[in-house]
């Protein structure tokens, strides 16, 4: 960066934050003119052209933001996370504008503030909820499944004929739609968190069968013909060559089990449970029409994936910080 | 491999025939699983049987409880040959537009995920394209697409179906939209890598052309996404099968794999559940072997060896 170059750069810098303060400022002035009466549920053309224009101005400063290149690599790890957070803070605007702008019924859609009224106000239904969805059902569901794949996936590693009979069989059946299991399962184990985590464990079984046996197969001829003129034990290989090198490949089936996890628990409220559970509220609100609890629960469930995904992919960056992909 | 093949024994025959040395161990892994599935039956039935017989007082011997097991009404566990017998019936027994054949539900879950995926299809590509194209795109939308799959979409299932009843679309539009949302994921991840998979130097080569971006995107970037685009239909077909059976479950859904499901829970009818089961899995087998075809063909056109 030559010095005849600053002033320009400090001109857009000055330009991006004059924009965003725009941008907020607009958001909190339309926000608080639908507080009226009058504009609330039939704005007028004036109300709509200034949420457009900031809509226009929005885009503009987060292009903008995402064509600039900060310096250092704390700005840059601030810029990777403040775009997407501005934008989806915008997205939450604009729902909400256009929710109370239109006066759409909140049978239909419920306002974001709404939902978040909801969610404050029913935390103990939502904890009793998560409980049973959650902890009881995907956890225990998810070790199980996960758990069995992986010895599955190592017996089948050590015995060539049985990995190859198995692999085709898990590439298959992670083709089938699975959670159709869920009213056996039911059947089978009750209406509580048993048949819950049950189908869980079979639904993440295969996926951690898969990936795994791929990732034991990882290991080149080269490396393992290094452990045998090592002359290490099958057991000393497992554990010191393949099950490092299938560590990236277990923790994508462990990130691609937190989703399944979720899906198949909620699936299989909608077969029958106890009186509680994401699943079952979700589906006794919509009955009764009370969206902005659906809303308050999706939000519950996607908070609870994030958070899941997230501690996975924490782990992933200890255990596999050798990776390619994590060496700066 | 190596030292694999250091130690095999130099004896030759009809073991070591390449179709044998593939297919055997799969027959094997099935054959076995077959019976595991045949004691299970046996095994999990047996009190209900035994239960039976003492109500009806009548002298058995153990193979009457076994044979027995394999054919009860309601069993716990249904056998094979049972689960098969009831495929066949409910497909060949009934004519095709009525309500108990399974034909006619198969086709009624096969047309939503077909019109599902097409529509997600579509989005997914037309979303990797203006991603690739739009660098503030990326790093705005591509976060909280990654993030839309962390919320378990099913959830929104029934809030869909019940909007989008509420504007007047019913039948097969609600359940095509639900698996359309979850199988355009994949298909956009898939292609924003496709699309991005041409290397620097081809980009430049079509700079020094001055090609414009869309003879870029047409000539260059598509092109080479195609192994991509098909890698990530076949992972999104299963998906929208999914989204499609579990979009019939909370409308109480009146035709479909999943209404099948949820009336076989209702009245215990483990038998016809686990038919439509199979069907459910025979859909599937059938979307991905089309997939398969199409792709074959697509790169047999492009040149590709086979």
């Amino acid at each position: 960066m030559t010095a005849r170059a600053q002033p320009a750069r400090s001109r857009s810098v000055a330009l991006l934050a004059f924009g965003l303060i725009a941008v907020v400022v607009g958001c909190i002035v339309t926000l608080f003119w639908l507080r009226e009466p009058a504009v609330e549920g039939a704005a007028g053309i004036g109300f709509w052209a200034l949420t457009l224009a900031l809509w226009f101005v929005a885009a503009v400063v987060v292009t903008r933001l995402a064509a600039f290149e900060p310096r250092g690599r704390v700005w840059r790890r601030l810029q990777d996370l403040a775009i997407p957070l501005l934008f989806g803070a915008f997205v939450l605007y604009l729902w909400e504008v256009a929710v109370r702008g239109f006066g759409a019924p909140p049978v239909l859609m419920p306002s974001p503030s709404a939902t978040a009224a909801r969610f404050a106000g029913s935390l103990p239904v939502l904890a009793e909820d998560f409980v049973q969805t959650f902890i009881r059902g995907v956890l225990p569901g998810c070790a199980i499944g996960c758990g069995a794949g992986f010895l599955v996936a190592v017996s089948a590693h050590r015995f060539t004929f049985l990995g190859r009979g198995l692999l085709p069989l898990g590439n298959f059946a992670s083709a089938l739609p699975i959670v159709g299991i869920a009213p056996i399962m039911v059947m089978w184990f009750g209406f509580d968190w048993p048949s819950k985590a049950a189908v869980v464990a079979v639904v993440t079984f295969f996926p951690m069968l898969v990936n795994t046996l791929a990732g034991l197969a990882a290991p080149g001829a080269i490396e393992r013909d290094l452990m045998r003129s090592y002359g290490a034990t099958p057991a000393q290989t497992l554990i010191k060559l393949s099950l490092p090198a299938a560590m990236p490949y277990i923790f994508n089936a462990l990130k691609i089990n937190s989703t399944l996890a979720l899906i198949g628990a909620i699936v299989a409220e909608f077969f029958g449970t106890p009186t509680r559970g994401i699943g079952f509220r979700i589906s006794i609100e919509v009955a009764r029409m009370s969206l902005d609890m659906v809303w308050a629960e999706i939000a519950l469930a996607a908070l609870a994936g994030m958070a899941f995904y997230g501690a996975i992919a924490l782990a992933e960056r200890a255990v596999t910080f050798w990776h390619p992909s994590y060496r700066g | 491999m190596l030292s694999s093949a250091i130690r095999a024994p130099p004896h030759a025959g009809l073991w070591r025939h390449p179709l044998i040395q593939r297919h055997a161990p799969v027959v094997v892994v099935v054959l076995a699983l077959i019976a595991i599935w045949y004691v299970a039956t046996v095994l999990a039935n047996a009190s209900l049987v035994r239960d039976a017989f003492e109500r009806e007082e009548t002298k058995y011997s153990t193979l009457d409880l076994i044979a027995r097991t394999l054919d009860a009404e309601r069993p716990l566990v249904v056998a094979p040959h049972q689960m098969l017998a009831a495929f066949a019936d409910s497909v060949f027994g009934y004519p095709i537009t009525s309500p108990r054949s399974l034909a006619y539900h198969g086709w009624v879950t096969l047309s939503a995920t077909a019109v599902g995926f097409v529509i997600g299809a579509l989005f997914g590509i037309m979303l990797a394209v203006l991603i690739v194209h739009q660098r503030a795109l990326e790093k705005s939308l591509l976060p909280w697409i990654i993030c839309s799959q962390m919320v378990p979409i099913l959830a929104v299932a029934p809030i869909v179906i019940v909007v989008l009843g509420a504007l007047g679309m019913q039948g097969l539009l609600p359940k095509s939209i639900i698996s359309a949302y979850l199988c355009f994921f994949p298909v956009t991840i898939g292609m924003v890598k496709g699309l991005t998979s041409p290397d620097p130097i081809q980009r430049d080569l079509m700079r020094t052309w001055s090609a414009t971006a869309a003879q870029v995107l047409w000539k260059l970037r598509w092109p080479s996404s195609v192994p991509f685009l098909f890698a990530s239909l076949k992972v999104a077909v299963t998906i929208s099968l999914i989204g499609a059976i579990v979009g019939e479950l909370p409308t109480g859904a009146q035709a479909g794999i999943g209404a099948r499901l949820l009336a076989g829970s209702y009245y215990g009818q483990t038998v016809q559940i686990w038919a439509a089961l199979f069907t459910a899995a025979l859909l599937a087998v059938f979307l991905i072997s089309v997939i398969g075809v199409a792709e074959r063909l697509v790169l047999r056109q492009m040149g590709a060896k086979p």
